[in-house]
């Protein structure tokens, strides 16, 4: 078994690690720190394989590391299918692995589940920085707000960034992105008018205005929220990218490996091959640098680096090499990486038979785009759009950011793929709106609003290397007038 | 094309930054310490606007390369540490065979004043050592300034620490 994989020094991050504590893993006692997940403890005691696949009984390990690939289901205290990934350790939890489908269990334990109902003018699902500025705006306002996130602590994708943000200086650039989290966090705390209710999952929109939510872990709930407004800011999941062994342990998501070493600091790997050269592609790499992580290559299908230059400077000076026009074959190894095989292609993305070169190495981040969270407003019966520019179906919705369902607002990456500032004026703009739509909008904030708008699509998104995800948007968009026509169908 | 080459290879080349005007005219490299912004690209960013102490560094609108006004720029280094793009050095070539470059830094170990370093450049080749005359951070960035033989003033980017 890999010795520790836990970080202890970082030149950015201090790393609070918590108490101590110990619980069961498959009838041995392994020892983890509060604040950890399961699935992050695991792996930085050395366990690759977390589950099998059904089937095949193919083993797998962490993905995603945020509740949204279901790579990491557990047994927890006999609770099966648990997404260990954002569970998080406490004293004497019994974690066992599943070997195949389970069953539903009978109701064994008389587990108590706290049941609810809120009526609030607000819903806000998702508080990564859409839905945290969304709930900072609407609490200044006024409304009674609740924020749900199904993650044990918000932040959202800003939680995993330890470099400076871009932007501007009126939406927080120059700061780290765990920074901004933690700025936004400690902002929300004063307001009265807010709940948030973190580790709860939103699972359905319902008739009347409801939404429903439930809570897991040891206190588990359901909350059944009737709201006047609802913003949903759900983000985005990481795409896969289909080669032989690219379901092996080892093989992660490159936010999942940001989670992994920033948030948990925990090293994903010892080598480390990135696939995708966008501006996730390039920041991971100089993450896993920062970690301690060799960095043998980036490897990039299209002719040139997707993300922006500095990023892509920043590897290189490092002696990070950009393989352009190359992509991954295969990746091999038993129960976790050994290595993979990367390819060359030509004009027409083909592989060049006899250009492949192995690298040994334990961890293939896979930075190959990521795909809107709507699946809330889809099951809600919103008008979606496939945008391929956007990351894949979108929602319809005005400038105000309301879809085409009355008094739902949409907000942030779920919106399309686009980057935080973007995703905190969306929010902005959305609780204006929802304020709008509770009890009027005054003199003040039309005009806010008005210089919101202006400074996303005047200014913001005017930028030459943002116009592709721009121009999405812009296609997703629908006239506020015309909204009542695709209403009323 | 050179924009296709930048964006192909990942670095540019100090002919490059010439040919763009990116680079202060050489009578004023000669003068004393100076800022010289590496970020060619037209993106949304403003941070070393609004961090410049000396307000030599403008933008119209927020995506236009970032201008530097090298006559109010005193060479302090303080936007080398705040820019999130870590684009941004100070050069100082006023002072005989050596010249000292003012870099950002963020990994272990921290360098030390005095501290030996091996001198990168902007394609990760190692092309010699230099000493760490000054170290200050900035944000949790160590602002670094390297004395370095002055032939490679436009080639060292980055500095690696052997641990
Ligand atoms: C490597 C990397 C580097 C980046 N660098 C930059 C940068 O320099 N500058 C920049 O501007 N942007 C950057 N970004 C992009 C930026 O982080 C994202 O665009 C932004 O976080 C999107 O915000 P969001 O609020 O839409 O979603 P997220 O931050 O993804 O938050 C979504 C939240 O919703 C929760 N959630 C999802 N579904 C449910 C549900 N059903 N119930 C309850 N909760 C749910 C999740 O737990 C999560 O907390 C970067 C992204 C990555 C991955
Ligand atoms: S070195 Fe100092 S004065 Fe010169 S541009 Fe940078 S911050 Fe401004
Ligand atoms: S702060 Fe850095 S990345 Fe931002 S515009 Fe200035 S030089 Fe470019
Ligand atoms: S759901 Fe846990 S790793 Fe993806």
């Amino acid at each position: 078994m890999p010795r520790d994989r836990r970080i202890w020094k970082h030149p950015i991050i201090d790393f609070k690690r918590g108490r101590k504590v110990r619980f069961f893993f498959e009838g041995k006692v392994v020892e983890a720190y509060e604040g950890e997940t399961v699935a992050a403890a695991l792996y930085a005691i050395g366990i690759d394989v977390l589950t099998w696949s059904p089937k095949l009984r193919r083993p797998r390990g962490p993905f995603c590391m945020i509740g949204k690939c279901s790579s990491c289901l557990m047994k927890i205290n006999g609770v099966p299918n648990v997404r260990t990934c954002i569970e998080p350790v406490s004293e004497g939890l019994v974690v066992e692995r599943q070997r195949e489908i389970p069953p539903i269990p009978e109701t064994s334990e008389n587990r108590q589940v706290h049941v609810e109902e809120l009526d609030v003018d607000l819903v806000i699902v998702g508080g990564g920085p859409a839905g945290l500025i969304a709930a900072m705006e609407a609490c200044k306002r006024g409304l009674d707000v609740v924020l749900i996130d199904e993650s044990p602590r918000i932040g959202g994708q800003l939680v995993k960034q330890t470099h400076k943000f871009f932007g501007s200086h009126e939406w927080f650039s120059g700061h780290r992105g765990f920074e901004i989290a933690e700025l936004l966090s400690k902002k929300l705390a004063s307001f009265k008018n807010l709940r948030i209710l973190t580790r709860t999952t939103a699972y359905g929109i319902f008739k009347d205005n409801v939404v429903g939510a439930a809570c897991f872990g040891s206190t588990p709930g359901n909350y059944t929220i009737r709201f006047r407004t609802c913003i949903i800011s759900t983000g985005a999941s990481e795409n896969y990218l289909v080669f032989p062994g690219n379901d092996l342990p080892g093989v992660i998501g490159a936010g999942g490996a940001q989670t992994l070493m920033n948030v948990f600091g925990v090293r994903p790997g010892e080598r480390a091959l990135v696939v995708g050269a966008g501006n996730v592609g390039l920041i991971v790499s100089y993450q896993l640098l920062q970690a301690g992580v060799k960095v043998l290559a980036v490897v990039e299908l299209m002719d040139e680096i997707g993300g922006w230059f500095v990023h892509a400077a920043k590897i290189r000076r490092y002696g990070i090499p950009i393989l352009t026009r190359h992509t991954v074959k295969e990746a091999w190894g038993c129960e976790r990486v050994e290595g993979a095989t990367v390819v060359a292609v030509d004009e027409k993305y083909e592989p060049i038979s006899g250009s492949e070169r192995d690298y040994e190495v334990d961890a293939l981040l896979l930075a190959v785009g990521l795909t809107p969270d709507n699946r809330l407003l889809a099951q809600a019966g919103a008008k979606m759009v496939w945008l391929p520019s956007a990351g894949g179906f979108v929602p319809l919705r005005t400038v105000f950011q309301e879809t085409t369902l009355r008094n739902i607002f949409v907000a942030g990456d779920s919106s399309g793929i686009e980057e935080a500032t973007t995703a905190m004026v969306e929010g902005a703009i959305a609780a204006i709106t929802a304020v709008e739509s509770v009890r009027g909008i005054s003199k003040e904030d039309e005009k806010y609003r008005k210089r919101l708008l202006k400074f996303l699509w005047g200014e913001y998104r005017a930028s030459p290397v943002v116009r592709r995800a721009a121009e999405a948007k812009k296609k997703a968009l629908i006239d506020p007038e015309k909204l009542e026509e695709v209403v009323r169908g | 094309m050179t924009a296709d080459n930048i964006r192909k290879r990942g670095y540019i080349t100090y002919e490059e930054l010439k040919a763009r005007g990116l680079l202060p005219p050489e009578e004023r490299m000669l003068k004393g310490p100076v800022a010289i912004a590496e970020c060619p690209e037209e993106i949304p960013c403003d941070v070393c606007v609004v961090t410049c102490p000396s307000r030599a560094i403008s933008k119209k609108v927020i995506y236009e390369l970032p201008r530097i006004d090298w006559n109010k720029c005193t060479g302090c280094g303080i936007c080398v540490g705040a820019c999130p793009g870590l684009a941004m050095f100070v050069i100082d070539m006023s002072k005989g065979d050596r010249a000292y470059i003012t870099l950002p830094h963020e990994f272990l170990p921290v360098p030390r004043e005095g501290d030996e370093v091996i001198l990168l450049d902007r394609k990760g080749d190692r092309v010699g050592r230099g000493r760490v005359v000054r170290v200050f951070t900035y944000r949790r960035t160590y602002v670094v300034t390297v004395e370095v033989p002055r032939d490679l003033a436009m080639e060292v980017r980055a500095i690696w620490v052997e641990k």
